[in-house]
């Protein structure tokens, strides 16, 4: 049997009916709530910034002054959230030989033709390239970030790399709340996976509907309390 | 000579433009205003400068800011680049005139240069933070101001700069305020050669033309009035003995325009980037009207439940 790549700290299956899997550890699930609630501020600060017909949005945050003061700060706490969820969950968004096959087969996904899928691993193609764009679009994010964060960083920068900055936060923080919109409607299209990422697990029906390879791997790898730590 | 305008009475007076006259309000809209203002301008003739800095001068006194003191590092130039205090700057070079072979020292003075196609107004997020009036002042309204820097980002010619104290963005006002009340400005009011004139921006440039005529007397072939189209044409003009080349004067911009990339930025991405995430919410939710919510069978929860016994059993 192929080494199982993607089960982690804490996964593990509950026999019973239903069948329960422990899809999330609670410090996972603090960590992607920070992050999501980081990701959720700064795209309403950046779009009052963005457009003038959301800058009411900068009320939320105490007006405009505020909004320009407090977002690159949340954009901090945002780099160092999404940097925890990297390192807890980058090995099992590796990309694998089924993925493509799942990629090409996305007409079957959008009409829940789940049968024609091949058997994914913890995570599919799509939540894949959700995984690997975010991680991408945060580093440029943060980046462009530094050189139009004025009060500290103006000095570093020439005004040309500062406009050029700025067009580039702009269309990189549109691409990544577009990818956002994915990942949420994603999460409820898919009913039962929302509560992987409140209470930490899903039903083996879940689990084996969309992640079949992955609840593969951890029963075989045992499912009593070390067993997932043994299959790594 | 251009008629200075003559001092003012004592008596308070009502200013005779306002709100009702603005042409253009950041991040959002006014209505047509129901009359044009004569548009106004500055007119500084670099010929006739002497580097007094009796301008810069004035300015302080008239906005009562005070510049630090500074250190000398070499050159004229005092304090060393704009500042959110310092809105006007004499910048001093010392050009060798290749055809003659003179050291020229040439003297701007540095500031606003009130675009008729304002690039800071273009670029400002903040609603009614930037205003420009029919009569050509752009000016920043400072308690709108968010502290951004995008007006400095849109500006042509680098003129904004953000304070460290209250994080708001300062330049020239060419002296609105003065205006309103049938004053000029107060660097013009100071200057004592008549390098900087005020009034109309029609006479300013017949005014000019006289300079420049006198100029290519001189010998000053390539004498010029400097009103850079590629921004609508400003409301401080000069007047430059090398108008073919604007940028022996600390790097005068030769074509000024707003940059491209500000361009995109406020144009294409604004409307583009709010059009996209709208339509991933749309298709989002018409797909999940169409194909309706991707539901775990009864069968899905009985396999699981085998796999697990079957792993459990086998054991």
């Amino acid at each position: 049997m192929e080494k199982p790549y993607d089960v982690g700290p804490g996964e593990r299956v509950h026999p019973g009916d239903p069948v329960t899997v422990d899809r999330y550890t609670t410090a996972a699930r603090i960590n992607h709530w920070i992050t999501a609630a980081s990701l959720v501020l700064l795209a309403l600060s950046g779009l009052s910034m963005f457009h003038p017909s959301l800058f009411f949005l900068s009320k939320l945050f105490g007006g405009g002054e505020n909004t320009r003061a407090i977002h690159p700060w949340i954009g901090v706490v945002l780099f160092f959230a999404f940097l925890g969820l990297f390192l807890r969950f980058w090995k099992a968004n590796l990309w694998k030989r089924e993925d493509g096959t799942w990629m090409a087969r996305l007409r079957d996904v959008l009409t829940k033709h789940d049968e024609n899928l091949p058997e994914v691993g913890k995570y599919n193609a799509g939540q894949k390239m959700v995984f690997w764009l975010m991680s991408i679009l945060i580093i440029v994010l943060i980046s462009s970030g530094f050189a139009i964060w004025d009060e500290y960083f103006s000095q570093y920068t020439t005004l040309d790399q500062k406009r050029i900055a700025v067009l580039v936060h702009s269309i990189a923080a549109i691409v990544i709340i577009c990818v956002w919109i994915v990942h949420v409607y994603a999460a409820i299209w898919v009913r039962g996976t929302i509560r992987a990422m409140t209470r930490g697990w899903v039903t083996g029906g879940w689990a084996w509907r969309h992640h079949r390879k992955w609840l593969r791997e951890l029963v075989t790898g045992k499912n009593d309390d070390s067993g997932a730590k043994r299959a790594r | 000579m251009y008629p200075p305008l003559p001092n003012p009475s004592v008596q308070p007076s009502a200013a005779v433009y306002g709100e009702q006259d603005l042409i253009r309000r950041s991040a959002s809209s006014v209505p047509a205003p129901s009359r044009q203002l004569t548009e106004v301008a500055k007119l500084i003739d670099v010929s006739k400068c002497i580097g007094c800095k009796a301008c810069q001068v004035a300015c302080l006194e008239w906005n009562d800011m005070r510049e630090e003191v500074g250190e000398n590092r070499g050159v004229y130039d005092n304090p060393e680049d704009l500042t959110p205090a310092m809105f006007t700057l004499m910048r001093f070079t010392e050009w060798v005139n290749p055809e003659s072979n003179d050291l020229e020292w040439l003297i701007r003075k540095d500031g606003c240069m009130h675009c008729a196609d304002p690039g800071c107004l273009k670029a400002c997020p903040a609603p009614g933070a930037i205003v420009q009036y029919s009569n050509g002042i752009v000016d920043f309204v400072h308690e709108n101001c968010i502290g951004c820097g995008y007006c400095v980002k849109g500006c042509p010619f680098n003129i904004p700069r953000i304070s460290k104290v209250d994080h708001k963005a300062y330049k020239c006002t060419l002296c609105s305020d003065r205006v309103a009340v049938g004053q000029g400005p107060a660097c013009a009011k100071a200057c004592p050669t008549q390098a900087i004139v005020f009034g109309p921006k029609e006479d300013m440039k017949q005014h000019a033309a006289k300079r420049i005529e006198d100029l290519k007397s001189r010998g000053f072939a390539n004498a010029g009035l400097y009103d850079p189209p590629g921004v609508g044409g400003t409301h401080v003009m000069y007047v430059l003995h090398h108008a073919d080349k604007p940028e022996i004067y600390a790097d005068l911009p030769k074509d000024p325009k707003i940059s491209p990339v500000v361009e995109l930025w406020k144009g294409l991405t604004k409307y583009a980037g709010l059009t996209a995430i709208a339509s991933f919410v749309g298709i989002g939710f018409l797909h999940h009207v169409v194909s309706g919510a991707n539901r775990v069978s009864d069968e899905d929860e009985r396999n699981a439940k085998r796999l697990t016994e079957d792993q459990t059993g086998g054991r």
